[in-house]
This record gives C-alpha cells, structure tokens and sequence, in this order.
C-alpha cells in the first residue's frame, strides 16, 4: 500500500482544463498542479491494482458505503462551484475488493452498505483526487463514503471510527492479495472564502483565511516530515476543531489506520490555498529505496 | 408601500421515503398524505410561484439560486439510494430568480444564479417539488442555504426574497424544507418500527410544533439558536430556516397555523406544517435582537484593537 493525500477542490481540475471538464480556465494554483503533476508520474512507475478513495463528499449518516457496480458514466457538477466544475467522467470499480472491505468491516462491527444504484451519481471529490493522481482513468477505484461520525458525536469518535474501517479495509486488502494506492481526498485547514472574484483563477487574489490556520497547517506538515503520523492522529480532533478542517470526514485517520500510523518521513509535494482552504499533497510510501525528499 | 402576496407558506422534511416509500410504514404514508394536503392547497390557491429554500443545499459562495428554466436529471440520495432513483424535470422562474438575486445584492450579500445543465439539485428541493407540484403547474425557485450564514444574512436574505416577490408582484407560497430534529439512527431499521431518535428531541418537536399550530413563527425564529443547541445535529453553524421563513413572511405571529403530520423519518423529525397569514397575533415574547435590514458582512473584529 501507498497513501496519498490528495486534497479535491475541483479549480486544480478547472485550471488544468481536461477534455472531460465543460469550463475553461486560463491555469491557476500551480503549486498544487504541479505536486500533483509530479506525484502523477511517480505513481506511474508503480506497479499497482486499483486506487481505494475515501471521500468527504459522499456524505452518509447511516454507515459506510462502497461503490458497488462495475461502471459508471455521467457527469458530476460540483454544487458548490458549478462554474468551474461540470466534468464528464466514466470509471471502472473494483466490485470484488469493494465488497471484500465492506464485508470485513462489517465483521468488524461497523455498519455498511454496498451502493448498487446504477443512477448514482459520483462525488467531485473522488473525481478530482483520481483524475490528478491518474489522469488517465487507467486503474479501477474503490469509493468509501464518509460516515458523519464528526457531526453525530464528536472528532474522538471519528478518529475512532475512522480507525477502525482503516484496519478494517487493510485486512480485506490483505486478503484479497492487491496493491492498490490508497487515497485520502480532503484540504487540511478548511474555512472558505464566501466570496469568488470575477475570474476564479485570479491568483493575486488567493491566500490563506487567516494566520491561525496556516500556522496549524503547518504543524501537521512538520510532523509528516518528521514521520510522526501516530502523534498527528492523536492531535487530530483538536486540529480538526480549531482549523474546521476537512480531516473531520476521518480521511487521513482512515489512511494512517490502514497503512500502520506510518514512523517515516511522508513525501511533501506541494502545499497551496484554495479559496482559504489549506491544501496539502502528499504521499507515504513504505519502500524505502523509493521514498524521496520531494520538497 | 403594499406588501409582497405570500399566500401560504410550508414547512415539510427532506428525506425521501414520503416520495420513494410511503408504503414501508404508517408514518410515511401519514406525510405523503400531508404533502398531498399540501400539494391540492396549492393548486386550489391563486399561487404563481413557489419558493423553496432547501437545507440540503449547502452552498460557500454565497446564496445561490437556481434558474436553469428546466432542470432535468435523475437524482439518487446519497443514504438512501436503496430506496430508488428520482427523476425530475422542473420548470424554474428564471425572471424571478434574476429578481431574487438582484434584491440579495442590493441588501448586501452575494449571491448567484445558477444555470447549468446537470446542476446536482438536492433531495429535499426534489422531494419537495416533486409532491407539491408534480405536474410544474406552477414555476418555483430554489435559493441554497449558506454553510457559514448565521442570523443576520440569513434574515436578510429572507427580507429580499420577500423584496423580490413584491416587485415582481408575485402570489407566492414559501416552502422550507428541514427537519424538526435532524438525528437520524446511525444503523439500517425496519422502517415499520421507525420512531424519533430520542425522547429528547421528541419533546422538543412538539414544542415547536405547538409554537407552529399556534402560527408563532416569530417566536419560533427567535428560539432558533435555542433549538440548534438542543436537537441539531452540529453540521451547520446555526438552525436557519425559521429565521428564513419569518423573515420572508413577514416577522409576525399572525398565522394560522395546520400541523398536517409529525412523524419519525430514520430517526430524525419530520413535519408537514402549513402558515397561512391570519389577522390575530398570539405570543408573549419581547426580542431584543437587532432586526438588521441590510448585511455588512464580518464585523472584522480580528483587525481592531491590536495586541
């Protein structure tokens, strides 16, 4: 297993103007392009099945949901940025792994659920994390949904939970004897601007909300660096309610769960504000002859 | 100045089993029976718009507003896309969503209309329009429900609502679409055994519910903060949709008041509730919140007096 985290505001997508997107952009936010760019590639050169995405953006109260059909073709528009998200995608899933993980989750006692409507329309998180990392849709996906544990009862609960269906979807991962690249789709800091300027990719106008967040964001990036993943799990309720950070949905608790709460250093590949948000790109990649000191 | 014409105003649940299962228990059927009450008040009125504010249409930027004259997909629930799929072709004011967006700029908030081919309407904007006006009788506008919008520019963007249907001259019937209490059970249930969450929440609903029957719908936009803090989930900063209502209504308690059905929806409390304005006013409370008429955005606090 690789762990990637691949945050998902959908302007990287608008800025890097794919074919499948309807907007057009003149660029914008390439800090984050280019990390992704160059993690793109380095994933490439990995031999691997299938990509497991956890994602913010299918919200479920009622358990954990997998993807649960072998295709799926539409397009997602984002409802939040419309104007620069209208993406018409068509993706493969990797039914049999998704239904091994749900079934050892449910084993595990966590409630879930195999998603079987062929109307279903996909999240804009999946598609902008999956379209970065693999712009050419070439590897099957596995979608989780995130389970609002956050909302229901409080962060500790999320990091428990989240922990949980982590060891949970490595056993099944395990099991079903795959390499695949897991993928944790959310900002760090998470407070938005409310307001847009005329050209959404007008980077004279892009910053961070405010201090307070960026110190924290920053925080947890020196941890990464210093492989400290289990301590950055354990401060992540606090980071999670002082930043209103999109870790709250238990992305990067699940990931760190399932990879082990990795002791060496994460790959640092590029870090940006989306319209406030903190956005981080990085990876965790347990061969040592591989790992690189990216930035 | 003659005042805008709401003629009746609806508050109903977002979940979608009264529209995909209304059958699986009595308390399904009992709303879809409330929505039927509901969507045959309509057609009997004089109403030629319908506007909808959704909680299940968070947006960031602002409040938009849908105005594609006819969005059409077929929509699946995120929780519930067991229960089936929900396709709907809707037929939007697009005169009055420009209106209604203009208005919210003129009072201070930014706001934007939307008009894609594919725009993910919500389920409870679906749900809604759907059981109130299956048949587009009547064009309807949808305005989101801003994330990080608390009292003030959510009573502001009530009071420009109600801008707008004045100066388009408008019949309007104003539907919210939430919950009483929004706690869903965290498990998969028969649905014939369904019941709310909690005796807390359950004591809570029928107060609101009472303030509702009794047309208070002031009062009730004055408990708002009290009820996010007792029976809200914490998605959202603050419970909103009383203060919408209220304040595109009118801010008053004269109102007839119909609780149509109250019943459990997973858990959470789902009710069909008609306001139809009266000439009594009932209640007893004094305000002392500022009933701010134009939105200046933060106050910028972090910025004066530095340390």
């Amino acid at each position: 297993m690789l762990g990637c985290l691949a945050p998902h505001p959908p302007h990287v997508v608008y800025a890097e103007n794919p074919e499948q997107n309807e907007a057009f952009s003149e660029g914008g936010w390439e800090t984050l392009r280019w990390g992704y760019n160059r993690l793109a590639r380095k994933l490439k050169t990995i031999d691997y099945d299938a990509m497991v995405i956890f994602t913010p953006h299918w919200q479920t109260y009622i358990g954990t949901h997998f993807l649960g059909l072998p295709k799926f073709k539409s397009k997602s528009v984002d409802p939040v940025f419309p104007n620069i998200f209208r993406f018409n995608y068509d993706i493969s899933v990797d039914v049999d792994l998704a239904e091994k993980m749900c079934e050892v989750a449910g084993e595990s006692g966590i409630v879930t659920k195999m998603m079987r409507n062929p109307d279903f329309r996909i999240d804009y998180g999946t598609i902008t994390s999956c379209h970065m990392l693999n712009p050419d849709w070439d590897k099957p996906l596995v979608t989780i949904s995130s389970n609002r544990n956050a909302d229901y009862y409080s962060a500790e609960v999320m990091n428990e939970q989240a922990s949980a269906l982590g060891e949970a979807c490595a056993r099944a991962i395990e099991e079903s004897g795959k390499k695949v690249v897991l993928i944790s789709s959310h900002s760090l800091s998470h407070r938005h601007f409310v307001t847009e300027s005329p050209l959404p990719e007008d980077m004279s106008r892009e910053h961070i909300y405010n201090h307070s967040q960026y110190v924290w964001d920053m925080k947890l990036v020196d941890l990464m660096r210093s492989g400290k993943m289990r301590e950055v799990i354990d401060i992540m309720p606090e980071f999670t309610e002082q930043t209103i950070a999109e870790t709250e949905a238990g992305g990067l608790t699940w990931m760190m769960a399932a990879m082990g709460y990795p002791n060496y250093p994460a790959e640092i590949y590029g870090y940006q504000s989306v319209i406030g948000t903190g956005n981080l790109i990085a990876a965790w990649n347990p061969m040592e002859a591989t790992r690189e000191i990216v930035l | 100045m003659t005042e805008p014409e709401i003629l009746f105003g609806i508050y109903c649940p977002p979940h979608p089993q009264p529209l995909l299962s209304p059958e699986a228990s009595d308390g399904y059927g009992k709303l879809r029976d409330a929505y039927e009450t509901c969507r045959k008040r309509i057609e009997e009125s004089e109403a030629d718009l319908i506007l909808v504010y959704s909680t299940t249409w968070p947006s960031i930027i602002g409040h938009q507003i849908q105005a594609h004259p006819e969005p059409e997909w077929v929509h699946v629930d995120d929780d519930f896309h067991f229960l089936g799929s929900m396709p709907y072709k809707f037929r939007m004011d697009v005169e009055f969503a420009d209106a209604f967006k203009n208005a919210a700029e003129s009072r201070g908030l930014q706001s934007r209309t939307i008009a894609y081919d594919g725009f993910p309407i919500d389920t409870g904007s679906v749900v809604a329009l759907k059981l109130l006006n299956p048949d587009n009788r009547i064009p309807a506008c949808i305005v989101s429900s801003n994330m990080y919008a608390n009292r003030a520019e959510t009573i502001v963007l009530g009071k420009s609502a109600r801008d707008a249907i004045q100066e388009q001259g408008k019949k309007a019937v104003v539907v919210v679409v939430s919950s009483l209490s929004n706690r869903m059970f965290t498990e998969h249930i028969d649905p014939s055994e369904d019941r709310i969450h909690s005796a807390k929440d359950d004591e809570w609903n029928r107060k609101i519910l009472e303030f509702f029957d009794d047309g208070r719908l002031e009062d009730l936009s004055q408990l708002s903060r009290e009820i996010h803090g007792q029976i809200r989930v914490q998605k959202v900063v603050a419970y909103k949709p009383a203060w919408w209502m209220s304040a595109t209504m009118g801010q008053h308690n004269n109102y007839t008041g119909e609780v149509l059905a109250y019943e459990a929806l997973h858990g959470s409390g789902g009710a069909v509730v008609i306001l139809t304005p009266a000439a009594e006013s009932v209640g007893d409370k004094e305000f002392d919140e500022d009933d701010v008429e134009h939105y200046h955005g933060d106050r910028g606090v972090l910025d004066k007096g530095m340390l």
